[in-house]
């Protein structure tokens, strides 16, 4: 069966509409609050409205569940999604691969940088303990791994990267207040074409953290961004894939450094 | 609360464990007692009375103790060098003296015979000071605690982090209304690092707010306010971590705050700070806390969220009993030891809860004395609010069925994002249900004596024995430095705040140790 093109969300009848939504106005609980979530979810485009729950948080605000039908119709050929291009490898192919290709160890320097302190996200792909249940890069035998931690310098961490002659540099961030993400991963950018000695092939630059945007990368001056769920493996498939393996893509920056 | 033991732990076994963590600790304890660090020295300064920052925000106590290092070292103490400086130089007091010797205009030096008696008694008058408003503010919170009225235990604890202390403010109260006895206030990402106390009101945080004096002053205000109009005192937490804990503390004490997060190896583990720093650091504030009445909570559930909730559940043990060895050893008392565990097994793993109740149990009956502190899933929380709900709520009922007496409450949008209004109004009302439904439950939680629950318990002690065996055979600074907690490894010579260890030289004065390794008063 071929999927439609035109769908609407599905509550229990195929085309219903029906949506669910929680939110909570600075209004006081009672009747005026509840025709208010009413009248707020038809400007959301929802008709009807059922305001199901009207519960007040303190004399100020109250929280609403509402359900109503949207009259939105989606095209399925106006959605843009990144999917991975690349497929997703064992450990044991991927040492094997970085092996018989690369020649020696890939060299990955991983940290968080800036004000960002947590290292939650850094540590779930380079520990060896991993994440869901997949160990971390520094589990891989072909890979090594240089993990330095919280709250590094942008230029400290180009610093290091070329004194361990890095592939690759991992930068974690979780830390979203007034764009702090998106600003400390520029100024890796930028230190790196700062810092990154002239005629050698410059490492990847993959930037991992719940809240970037996937599309986002080249604006950042990044070559790859990780979101929430990633795990070690798709990381090192990635790194892999990047060498121009198992298939030559071969257009990658680094491709120099391999055939060299 | 009375613990009721249900799991036939073999005394032996738990006494055995106790004493091979006394064992592990004491090198750590001896390195301790030897050394001192910047951080415990500007906390002598702060006691003393030293307060406020330069232009630059620096505040005088560092401008001070880098001036006498500079000249001196502080292998004395910083003490003699000052209180020498005040009696023979023309200077009104600390925060005269502080300013001209960051300007350079003080040249300190090491008191000897008389002189050197007439500084140390001068320093002890001034410490002797910080260390009664200390003690004032300790009877302040007793007498506040008869009088409005203590909360029932198990007490909800909720967070708070806006980065902005006025709006905090109005958000701890809101909570306090809504059924939380404890309000900890997160500190800003990155501050642990920070080698210095920022000073005054802040208005701006990176993922929570600046401990300072002054903030911490403000919500005890406003708690105390809130207090007295529900008629139970509500408790504020903030965090003695980081490259100042002492100095924290210290503030705590000064400004009665009443838990303080307080471990003796999160920091090394997940903020990459020196061991040795962290240790010496951390000896110091806790004989703050134990002085100020102050609860401290330690970190063993952040264990769980980097290495496996079941494979690791021996080190969580392992790490509450150092963390009980170091607190009783600094001073603390059982009632004081809020030690930490968490509930982050694999939800989708067969007889999870049974598993978690075996950890939860066990706890319990190691600790029969101490307010554990009992944390939330988060590793396990997902996009989908409404299974982090139910999880919520299992966790919950673990809290009430084993008597847990610290409940961190639960948000069903852990990691998602920086809680909403509402998500705070469903978090304490499955606490509230939770706590009401199953009231009294725990008199009929019972496990079977050779049972799934039991055996468990049995089985996480007797791993904890075996890793406490090979802790105190090799070192807990080598079991650091492999990786042996939080999967992380911590060479002891590595991480940040090193340079501000010192080995005290013979005759070194610290004024504030003195006061607290005595007969309390």
């Amino acid at each position: 069966m071929t999927e439609p093109r035109h769908v609407r969300p599905y509550g229990d009848t195929t085309g219903d509409g029906m949506v669910q939504v929680s939110f909570t106005l600075p209004v006081p609980p009672g009747p005026r609050a509840e025709a208010a979530a009413a009248l707020f979810a038809q400007k959301m485009g929802l008709d009807p409205t059922f305001v199901v729950h009207a519960k007040g948080i303190g004399e100020r605000f109250t929280f609403f569940v509402v359900y109503g039908r949207s009259a939105v119709i989606l095209d399925l050929d106006e959605v843009q999604v990144i999917e991975r291009e690349f497929p997703l490898l064992t450990a044991k192919e991927v040492n094997l691969e970085v092996r018989s290709r690369l020649k020696r160890r890939m060299v990955i320097v991983g940290a968080t940088v800036g004000t960002d302190a947590h290292t939650v996200g850094l540590d779930a792909i380079l520990n060896v303990k991993g994440f869901a249940g997949e160990k971390g890069l520094e589990s891989y035998r072909e890979l090594r791994v240089v993990n330095l931690g919280a709250q590094v310098d942008a230029t400290e961490l180009v610093r290091r990267a070329v004194d361990e002659r890095a592939d690759a540099l991992l930068v974690s961030q979780v830390v979203t207040q007034r764009d702090a993400h998106l600003q400390h991963v520029r100024e890796v950018a930028a230190a790196l074409d700062a810092g990154w000695p002239a005629g050698a092939a410059r490492p990847l630059l993959l930037v991992g953290g719940p809240r970037f945007d996937p599309s986002a990368a080249a604006s950042m001056g990044a070559d790859r961004v990780f979101t929430k769920g990633t795990t070690p493996r798709e990381v090192a498939s990635y790194l892999v894939h990047t060498l121009g393996l198992p298939a030559a893509s071969g257009s990658h920056r680094r491709s120099a450094r391999v055939s060299a | 609360m009375t613990t009721q033991m249900r799991l036939q732990l073999d005394a032996r076994v738990v006494s055995k464990a106790r004493r091979l963590a006394e064992r592990a600790a004491a090198p750590v304890v001896e390195l301790a007692r030897t050394h001192t660090t910047t951080s415990v020295e500007r906390a002598v300064l702060r006691l003393a009375g030293l307060s406020g920052a330069d232009a630059e925000g620096i505040p005088w106590v560092n401008r001070l103790a880098d001036a006498v290092r500079a000249d001196v070292g502080l292998e004395h103490g910083v003490a003699l060098p000052v209180y020498d400086a005040l009696a023979t130089g023309d200077h009104a007091d600390l925060a005269a003296l502080a300013q001209k010797a960051a300007a350079g205009g003080v040249r300190f030096r090491i008191p000897q015979g008389r002189e050197a008696a007439r500084a140390a008694s001068a320093a002890r008058r001034a410490v002797g000071g910080g260390i009664t408003r200390i003690d004032r503010s300790r009877r302040e919170r007793d007498r506040l605690v008869r009088r409005l009225g203590d909360p029932p235990k198990p007490w909800i604890y909720l967070i708070v982090a806006t980065g902005d202390i006025h709006e905090d403010i109005p958000q701890a109260q809101a909570a306090a209304r809504a059924g939380a006895d404890v309000i900890a206030v997160i500190r800003s990402t990155g501050q642990s690092l920070l080698d210095y106390v920022p000073e005054g009101a802040t208005r701006e945080g990176f993922a929570g707010t600046y401990a300072t004096q002054e903030n911490f002053r403000l919500m005890r205000a406003a708690l105390d306010e809130v207090s007295r109009e529900l008629g139970r005192y509500i408790r504020l937490t903030n965090y003695a971590s980081g490259l100042c804990m002492p100095e924290i503390a210290t503030l705590a004490g000064l400004e009665r705050l009443d838990m303080m997060l307080n471990d003796c190896m999160y920091g090394i583990i997940f903020r990459d700070i020196n061991p040795q720093r962290t240790f010496i650091d951390q000896r110091f504030s806790r004989q703050i806390h134990a002085r100020a009445g102050i609860i401290i909570n330690t970190g063993e559930d952040n264990y769980l969220t980097t290495a496996d909730a079941v494979d690791a559940a021996h080190t969580v043990v392992v790490s509450q009993l150092l963390n009980e060895r170091f607190g009783l050893e600094a001073g603390l008392e059982d009632w004081q030891l809020g030690l930490g565990h968490a509930f982050e097994i694999n939800p989708g793993l067969p007889e999870q809860f049974r598993l978690e109740l075996a950890h939860a149990q066990l706890v319990r009956e190691l600790f029969p004395n101490a307010p554990l502190k009992y944390m939330p899933p988060t590793k396990h929380m997902t996009g989908n609010v409404f299974f982090g709900y139910l999880l919520d709520a299992f966790f919950n009922l673990a809290g009430v069925l084993t008597g847990q007496e610290i409940i961190l409450v639960g948000m069903m949008t852990e990691g998602i994002v920086t809680p909403f209004l509402s998500d705070r109004d469903l978090a304490l009302e499955n606490v509230r249900y939770v706590r009401d439904a199953c009231a009294g439950l725990a008199e009929d939680f019972v496990p079977a004596p050779d049972g799934f629950i039991a055996t468990r318990a049995r089985q996480v002690l007797g791993e904890s024995v075996e890793l406490l065996e090979r802790i105190a055979a090799d070192g807990l600074f080598e079991a650091i430095a492999d990786g042996t907690f939080g999967i992380t490894r911590r060479p002891s010579d590595g991480g940040r705040g090193l340079d501000g260890v010192v080995a005290r030289a013979d005759g070194y004065l610290n004024p504030a140790s003195e006061l607290l390794e005595g007969t309390p008063a």
